[in-house]
This record gives structure tokens, C-alpha cells and sequence, in this order.
């Protein structure tokens, strides 16, 4: 998602930061600042660009973000009360279910400035001093075992969590957006969770990989009355091949848990792969919906 | 004359074909494609381009960088060799004929258009759709490019029901003596060969034909190879391969139709009506051991070959085209051109023929040797591998002298089609028009 959202985060965070609404207050702000050729600059969502007909989804999709940040606050704040705690296995078991709010609205969030990388940076992508968030405390939990020393990050994440869950209510969701962030959830399994990357100490890559094709479902979903009138034909293409891509992940999830990463052999990590690229291609045809 | 040629160029508009990417930026360059769609007043700007180009009874798709697509028989057999070859083997992933079908035809169109040089699919311009085409080979000459699509014997199996329709004499190679072959160099349901004169516009064919198979068909293996090229070698002469020797002196004369007829396409008499007019094809990965064949002298390479490195010349004899002498023994009576030598070997009694269209390979380096993982992609087409393509490596698998310095790694064989003609696809023989 090309948006780059140049708001100084002071502002942001002096304006917004713990406030329970803070879209009146955000709004202008950042509609001032935003790139215009990427994001529509009208301070109405309800008057987007899109055509009239997808309105609803977009609007449905706003309240799913809203409603998985709001999930993820909440099994955030017992994460890393967990770690504060020194509650080792707990603080394990809930790691990587808490992921999978973030994981289904990635893309959201990656729109939102620093916030991505401070809360979902893995070990390499930012200046060691910087590094914080998820990964940080994953290496604490499975490479040294031990909860200790984690607490300041863990305080931190929270609060990344909660900034996160207030700057999304000022995200202006267009048509575009949604296309998009479909395909790119999807890439997003593509280059990192496939290969094993993400999880490298608790190899729960499974949870991001199945969260991301939630989240790419979810808009699927959404748009699929308006894809059925455009090309019914490319809309059942996309239908069908979520299916195979479940059926595929199904025999790893036990109890509803995923089976860790390293378990997986490697033809049938190519399978998934290959799977996964062939839901993205048609995927990457919704946007036919948004006309020429 | 001059006005013949404008109704030519101007009926070829109007009958909406597809103009190559070459023939779009001359006409662009010239007068504006606006101009084209207007009709009426184009013919003077457009005839003088036209005149240099083209003789007055072809038409704008007659290119010599371009082999037609359509015909009886499928580009990339019989045709001469382009300078580089992008092969893939793949595994059908749907698990029905109707699926398979469809992007058959799928892939006949977008070849179609490859070989003519033009862009794929007719999504390029809208901003909110990944472009149909992904445009590595734009504004590029179609550079000779041929796309030859094939069937193998495992697409035969219980999954299609396709069963009744696997030619008897068309099944997996036996194992030959000294096969060193490894399960990812081998097999697959489907193959496309991509051949071009241009190694970008091969591997945008084969990136574009395994993005239109996505949910259909996967790569199960692919390999890149080259020969050298006609701009180091105007003259044509046979080609090298890594050894240094020449290699396809006693191929075929692919002109020869008769000939043909008798070695590399089947015939209806051949009993499987959907393959008349395709061929058989063997694709063999050979690995060679550069770094051994490399420190072995001269006469031992050339009794291996049985042929003089230098001319290409059977051993005893002066001339790359002489007459293979196998019975000559030098003053011991020993033979001059060893028994066991490659060349004594492939030629036999000479009774048995194939048409060979190798290509050399280099891999990069053999992480486990540190050696380079170099040789050859051998491909022959025949009538009928059985009576063809496996009793002579069956020879040269036994007792041949070039089995020290090469191992077979990858093996596969598969039904290539015969050809189609526009508004029909390839394979339609097999899968049927519905």
C-alpha cells in the first residue's frame, strides 16, 4: 500500500494518544499532511472517491479493523501482563494467537507510519538500539527462555498497540486500499511467513500465515457482490481457490492450534506456496471492480 | 503496386490483427497510432515504412525475427535453432480435463502473441489492474521465439481419465546403466520449450505461460540453456558443445519433409489419432565432469568422440561431413574409430535416426563440489521413442566412452502435440473443443 502518511508522530501522539475518540481531533491534521496522489484527501469517509456501490464494504471493512485493533489491545495488554509477570509458558501460549489480530490488518497498519516496524520488526530490520515489539520478546521467550529484561518492551508494545488501535479510527479507507491490501496481506505470506522468516525463534509462522489469508478473505468477502455483477466468473476463480488454500492449512491445525514451522517438510512447503500464488493471481484481478 | 500494398496494410487493420510490438512503435513512430484507428488518409505515410520492409504480397506479421505460431506442425522441432532455449516441465495441479482445457487455450493465445511479438492479454493499460502482460520483452523483436508444448505419460494416469488415450508405445524411459538421475530433474505431466534468439524474450514466454497456469498447473522443474549464437558464429557451422567437440554432424536434414515424415512426426498408420503430426520428444539433463574431461589429453578426447576436436571430422578422415568409416583399422588392425567412441555408438548401423536439438547448460557452481554444474540438455524428437530414442541410448548407456566424463541427472519424455491454426489451441486433439 503506497501511502505514506507524513505526519510528524508527536503531533499524532499529543494529540490522539489515549483519547477515546480520536477521529475529530485527528482528521484535519492529517489531511493536511497526507501525499494526494495515494489517499483521497476528503475529510468524509462516506464521500469517497469509490463508486457509490462500494461504500458499504469499505465501511464494513472499517469496523473490522476497528473491531480486530480492538481485540488486539485487549490480548496485547494480557500478553505482556504475562511477560511482566515473569509468567514464561503463558506469556509463550498467547504470543502467537495475539499476532493474529495484527496479522489480519497488516496492511493498516503498515500504512500508519513507524508504528509497523515498533511493533513487528524482526531482528535485522531496524538499528539494534531501535528494535522493540513482538519479535524482540520472541527471542526472550524460545532463544534465552527466561521473561527477564522484557518488561520495558512489553510496556512499550502496549502502548504501541494502543496508539495503533487510535490512529486507525483516521485512516481514510478508499476503494483502492482494500484491492490492494488484499494482495498485499497475501505477499506478505509470499516473502516472509512461507520462508520461515518471521518466527525464527518460535517458528509459530503458521498463526501469521493463516491470520494474513483471513485477512485477505475477509475483504474478498466484502467485495464480492460488486466482483459478482463486474466478472462472476473471476470471483468464483477467487472463491474456489480460498477454499484449496484452507484445505491445504487444515491438516496443521490441531486443536486449534498450528503446528510449529519446522515440522513442515519441504514439499509441503511448496505446495502451500504454490497454493497461495494461485489464489494471489486472481486475487490481484479485483481491482476490476474500480473500473479504468 | 504502391497502392496494393496500402489496401494490404490497411485490410490487416481492419480485420483487428494484432500488430507486433516492432510494426506498433514504426507506426507510431511514423504517423501516430491515432491516426491508424482514423482510417482514410494514412496510406502515404504509412507505405513508404511498409516498402523497406516487406515484399508486396506479405503482409505486416511476415518478420523474419517472427515464426508463425500456427501450422500443422508445432514451432520448435523441425525449426532451426535459436540461441537459447528456457524449458519447463510442469504438474497439473486441477483435477479436471475441463480446467486443463482452458488454459491450454489460454496458453495458445498469449504464445500467439509472443511469437508474433506483440503484448499479452489486452489489460496494459489500467492503473488499477496488475498489467496482463508483464513486459520484459516490450518493444523487443520477437527474436525467432518458438513456445513447443508437450504431454507426459504421468498425465495418463487415473486422474483425468485420460487413460484409453496413452499411445502404447509412450511411457516413462526404462532406467539405463549408469543413469544418475535425481527426482528434481525429472518427469512432469506437461512441458513447454521455449526457444529464442534472445534469452529475455525465452524467460518472459516461460514467466508469463507459468503465471496463466497459476491455480492449474506448477513448475516442477526448469532449465536454461544456450548455444552460441548466430552473431559468433555467422557462418552456421555445427555447433560445440562444453566439451568442445561438434555436436548434431549426423542429425537429420530438417527440410527434407519426406524425411521427416519418416523420423520426427507420427503418422496416422501410428495408430494414436490426436498425436498425428506431433512428435515424441526425449529430454535427458546431462551433467558433464568439466573439471576431469579437462585434464584428459587430446587423443583421449577424441577417441571418446570418435571424431578430430578441431574439424569436427570422423577420426581417419578429413572433412566434418565425411562418411563415418567404422570398419577401417589402422596398421595393427585395430579400429580407427574406437567401437566404443560416442560417435560409433550413436550412428550404429545407421538404421536408427532421430532429430536432436540440444542446448548446453551452466548452473553455476555445485555448492557440495565447489565444481561447476555445466553440460548438456539433450532433446531429441522422434516418431517413437521406443524405437528410436532408447535403443540407441541404450548403446551409448552400455559401452559408451563419454560415460565417464557425463551423467545423466534429469530424464523426461512427452507427447508434443501436433500444431493448430488460429481460433483453435494446442492440444486440442487430446482435450477436445467444447
Amino acid at each position: 500500500m503506497n501511502l505514506r502518511y507524513v505526519v510528524p508522530a508527536s503531533l499524532l501522539i499529543s494529540s490522539i494518544l489515549f483519547t477515546g475518540c480520536a477521529k475529530n481531533n485527528a482528521e484535519p491534521a492529517l489531511n493536511k499532511s497526507t501525499t494526494s496522489e495515494t489517499v483521497a484527501t476528503n475529510t468524509n469517509p462516506s464521500q469517497s472517491t469509490a463508486s457509490p456501490d462500494l461504500q458499504p464494504a469499505i465501511d464494513q471493512y472499517r469496523s473490522y479493523v476497528i473491531e480486530q485493533c480492538d481485540l488486539f489491545v485487549k490480548e496485547t495488554e494480557k500478553f505482556t501482563t504475562a511477560v511482566k509477570k515473569g509468567n514464561l509458558e503463558e506469556a509463550k501460549a498467547l504470543y502467537a494467537p495475539t499476532r493474529m489480530y495484527y496479522e489480519r490488518i497488516e496492511p493498516i497498519a503498515e500504512a500508519l507510519g513507524d508504528l509497523d516496524p515498533n511493533i513487528d520488526a524482526r531482528d535485522g530490520d531496524v538499528d539494534p538500539s531501535e528494535w522493540r515489539g513482538f519479535h524482540h520478546i520472541e527471542k526472550a521467550l524460545w532463544e534465552d527462555g527466561t521473561t527477564k529484561g522484557e518488561e520495558e518492551v512489553a510496556d512499550q508494545l502496549l502502548k504501541d498497540a494502543q496508539l495503533l488501535r487510535a490512529k486507525v479510527e483516521t485512516v481514510d479507507i478508499n476503494a483502492s486500499m482494500l484491492v490492494t491490501g488484499a494482495v498485499e496481506l497475501l505477499n506478505e505470506v509470499s516473502s516472509s511467513k512461507v520462508t520461515g522468516e518471521e518466527e525464527r525463534y518460535s517458528h509459530t509462522d503458521l498463526y501469521d500465515f493463516a491470520a494474513n489469508v483471513e485477512g485477505a478473505a475477509k475483504i474478498y468477502e466484502l467485495l464480492k457482490p460488486e466482483l459478482q455483477k463486474k466478472d462472476a466468473d473471476l470471483e468464483k476463480d477467487i472463491g474456489e481457490r480460498f477454499a484449496s488454500l484452507q484445505k491445504e492449512l487444515a491438516p496443521f491445525k490441531v486443536n486449534d492450534a498450528y503446528v510449529s514451522y519446522e515440522v513442515l517438510k519441504e514439499d509441503q512447503i511448496r505446495k502451500l506456496s504454490q497454493t497461495l500464488d494461485a489464489l494471489a493471481e486472481p486475487l490481484s484481478n479485483m481491482g476490476t471492480i474500480l473500473g479504468v | 503496386m504502391e497502392q496494393d500494398k496500402q489496401n494490404d496494410v490497411q485490410s490487416n487493420l481492419m480485420l483487428n490483427k494484432k500488430l507486433s510490438r516492432r510494426d506498433m512503435l514504426r507506426l507510431a513512430g511514423v504517423g501516430g497510432v491515432g491516426l491508424l484507428l482514423g482510417g482514410g488518409a494514412i496510406g502515404s505515410i504509412l507505405s513508404s515504412e511498409i516498402k523497406t520492409k516487406s515484399s508486396p504480397s506479405t503482409s505486416l506479421n511476415q518478420d523474419p525475427d517472427s515464426i508463425p505460431f500456427y501450422g500443422a506442425h508445432q514451432a520448435g522441432i523441425i525449426t532451426p535453432s535459436q540461441n537459447f532455449i528456457c524449458f519447463a516441465a510442469f504438474d497439473v495441479i486441477a483435477d479436471n480435463v475441463s480446467d486443463i482445457r482452458k488454459m491450454f487455450q489460454k496458453w495458445t493465445t498469449a504464445s500467439a502473441s509472443i511469437a508474433s511479438g506483440s503484448l499479452i492479454g489486452n489489460v496494459n493499460d489500467n492503473p488499477n489492474l496488475p498489467p496482463s502482460d508483464t513486459g520484459e520483452a516490450a518493444e523487443l523483436s520477437p527474436s525467432r521465439c518458438t513456445i513447443t508444448f508437450g504431454v507426459g505419460p504421468s498425465l495418463f494416469d487415473a486422474r483425468f481419465g485420460l487413460q484409453n488415450k496413452r499411445p502404447p508405445s509412450f511411457q516413462e524411459l526404462p532406467l539405463f546403466k549408469a543413469d544418475s538421475l535425481e527426482p528434481e530433474w525429472c518427469g512432469g505431466d506437461l512441458c513447454v520449450q521455449v526457444c529464442a534468439d534472445d534469452l529475455q524474450v525465452a524467460f518472459h514466454a516461460i514467466r508469463n505461460l507459468a503465471r496463466i497456469a497459476r491455480g492449474t498447473a506448477v513448475l516442477r522443474w526448469t532449465q536454461e540453456g544456450f548455444q552460441r549464437s548466430a552473431q559468433a558464429d555467422p557462418k552456421s557451422a555445427t555447433p560445440r558443445n562444453l566439451l568442445g567437440f561438434k555436436d548434431g554432424t549426423a542429425n537429420p536434414d530438417a527440410t527434407d519433409s519426406t524425411l521427416m515424415n519418416e523420423v520426427v512426426w507420427s503418422q496416422s498408420i501410428d495408430g494414436t489419432s490426436w498425436m498425428t503430426g506431433g512428435s515424441y520428444m526425449a529430454v535427458r539433463r546431462v551433467r558433464m565432469r568439466i573439471e576431469v574431461w579437462d585434464r584428459s589429453t587430446l587423443s583421449d578426447q577424441e577417441n571418446t568422440f570418435g571424431r578430430h576436436r578441431h574439424t569436427g571430422a570422423p577420426l581417419g578422415s578429413k572433412d566434418e561431413f565425411d562418411t563415418l568409416k567404422l570398419d577401417e583399422v589402422d596398421s595393427k588392425g585395430q579400429p580407427v574409430i574406437p567401437t566404443n567412441s560416442h560417435v560409433a555408438l550413436a550412428h550404429g548401423d545407421g538404421s536408427i535416426q532421430m532429430l536432436r536439438r540440444s542446448y548446453s547448460y551452466s548452473s553455476g557452481m555445485d555448492l557440495k563440489t565447489g565444481q561447476l554444474d555445466a553440460g548438456l540438455l539433450f532433446i531429441s524428437f522422434q516418431r517413437d521413442l521406443q524405437k528410436q530414442f532408447i535403443p540407441i541410448q541404450q548403446r551409448l548407456a552400455n559401452n559408451d566412452l563419454l560415460n565417464e566424463y557425463a551423467v545423466h541427472k534429469g530424464s523426461a519424455v512427452f507427447a508434443c502435440f501436433p500444431g493448430t491454426t488460429e481460433g483453435g489451441f494446442i492440444g486440442e486433439t487430446l482435450f477436445g473443443r467444447i
